[in-house]
């Protein structure tokens, strides 16, 4: 399948500080990547280079022409007193799809109505971003992150504010939209990712691939990646165990 | 009461209020911009940097309200460059350029021989002097204002909100951040005329906040930011002209007494 993404011997950083180095990184329609990594690994960079917010300094992107992202950022950094409705922040997704001047259409309002009950959130259409809590807000994010129906789902620490009755549904949504879109999720919690996702990586200044979503400690202590551990069994069950590095 | 309806028949009169409303749609419109971005502290900044350029278009005998202009145009497209830049710590630069502007501003006034410019004027406003040019340019720059923001609203808004995520859609939210600072800068020489150096910052600042203590909908927050603005400039004008006083200062004691008012009642609502 012609991958929708790829990334080729990537390396970025900051101020001449690299961050990353020699990430490898393929996304094909339908795939479901779960990355893991430790904080200051480059989790975050390696998005910002997706996301064209930072200039790899080596390496190549490769887009495909009907690539369309969304994207759901952490939530921690946006100011909650801007004056903006739930409508209008959901609303400004659309322009990854549309020029900058256009104007919303009834089919954009028909789809944030839709969005908005699907993700429970129905009566909450005109409310201040202010007045809603952090799981609130994510849901808003990812109604923004689909309003332009992206082939590439691209989700930043879904779980940090989620709340916990919203969780499974916000899993059961995500396996929902994998039957028709990539999506590329990133997590400090390999609970959740293993669980859902069906390749894995590892980012800890390089990027270790893993073609499936079965993680054991070898593996992890292979790619020096610092993280607990899950594995799966015939019967439900967690392993975590933290496992030094240096 | 029929002093009041002379009034009406002065040309300087009606030039004065012709300004104050022009000047409330400008300044509810790129205030409740500033005040939602938190960068009231940058306009105070472009606000005093322009002096220096108005004291030096004095010295060379150019019209100091296109001194003033290009000064604060350079500062807020610098400011806005320097906060794209990681490592310049912008609160000092702003510090900087704050009192700079206003040290050359002094020494070319200082300078220039002979006649000295009205002084006060520049400091605290002088609408009852607004001329027929002044209004052009106002009404012109308020025009575009409301062109601006009614074509590209949401580009503009969610810009300031999230640039960030902004960027991913593929907005250009450079060109749109540096068009809206040239827009803030001009807006902001333009009211100085009105409200002068020291107290326009009030007129940018007062109107959306008491606003926002009633809606957290950007565009009403807008709406109201404009209608507060022009009934406290129309009161403040009236208020200056019966007390002969300047008139900058009325309309921020009339829309800083609005604003105590709001916020009381705001507090006695919600208990």
């Amino acid at each position: 399948m012609p991958a929708l993404l790829e990334l080729k011997d990537i390396a970025a950083g900051y101020d001449g500080k690299e961050v990353l180095n020699g990430v490898n990184l393929k996304i094909a329609p339908e795939d479901f990547v779960g990355i893991i990594g430790p904080n200051g690994g480059g989790k975050t960079t390696l998005l910002k280079v997706i996301l064209n917010l930072l200039e790899p300094t080596k390496g190549t992107i490769h887009k495909a022409s009907e690539l369309k992202i969304g994207y759901l950022p952490q939530v921690n950094n946006i100011d909650t007193r801007f004056p903006i409705t739930v409508k209008e922040v959901i609303l400004s997704g659309r322009f990854s799809s549309n020029k900058w001047w256009n104007k919303p259409t009834k089919k954009h309002l028909t789809k944030v109505d839709e969005l908005l009950s699907f993700v429970g959130m129905d009566e909450y259409c005109n409310s201040a971003i202010g007045e809603l809590s952090g799981g609130q807000m994510q849901r808003v994010f990812l109604c923004r992150a689909l309003i332009s129906d992206p082939n590439l789902l691209i989700l930043d620490e879904p779980n940090t504010y989620v709340d916990k009755t919203f969780e499974a549904n916000l899993y059961k949504l995500l396996a929902e939209l994998n039957k028709k879109i990539a999506i590329l999720l990133v997590s400090h919690d390999v609970g959740t990712i293993s669980s859902m996702v069906k390749t894995i990586a590892c980012v800890n200044g390089g990027l270790h691939y893993h073609a499936s979503n079965k993680i054991t400690s070898e593996i992890l202590k292979s790619y020096n990646c610092p993280i607990e551990i899950i594995s799966h069994g015939t019967v439900p069950h967690r392993v975590l165990k933290n496992h030094n590095h240096d | 009461m029929t002093d009041f309806i002379d009034l009406f028949s002065y040309a300087f009169f009606q030039n004065a209020l012709l300004a104050s409303i022009l000047t409330s749609v400008l300044a509810g419109i790129i205030g409740t911009y500033v005040v939602a971005r938190r960068s009231v502290f940058i306009s105070g900044g472009i606000t005093h940097a322009s002096f220096g350029g108005m004291g030096i278009a004095y010295y060379f005998g150019f019209p100091p309200f296109l001194g003033a202009g290009i000064f604060a145009i350079l500062s807020s497209l610098g400011i806005e460059w320097t906060s794209n830049k990681a490592g310049l710590r912008e609160d000092s630069a702003i510090a900087i350029l704050w009192s700079l502007g206003m040290a050359i501003g002094i020494i070319f006034v200082f300078l220039t021989p002979g006649y000295t410019p009205n002084l006060m004027g520049f400091l605290f406003g002088d609408i009852l002097t607004v001329k027929q040019t002044d209004l052009i340019w106002l009404g012109a720059i308020s025009l575009s204002v409301v062109l601006l923001i009614r074509f590209f609203y949401d580009a503009i808004i969610i810009t300031a909100f999230d640039p960030d995520y902004a960027k991913t859609t593929g907005l250009p939210v450079k060109t749109i951040r540096y068009t809206v600072s040239i827009f803030i800068a001009i807006a902001i020489v333009l009211s100085i005329k009105v409200m002068g150096i020291i107290l326009v910052l009030s007129l940018f600042t007062i109107p959306p906040s008491a606003a926002n203590l009633f809606s957290k909908s950007y565009k009403k927050v807008m709406f109201l930011a404009v209608v507060i603005s022009l009934v406290g400039s129309i009161i403040g004008l009236f208020m200056a002209y019966v007390f002969d006083l300047p008139s900058g200062a009325t309309i921020i004691l009339t829309l800083t007494g609005f604003y105590t008012i709001s916020r009381i009642y705001k507090l006695l609502a919600t208990k």
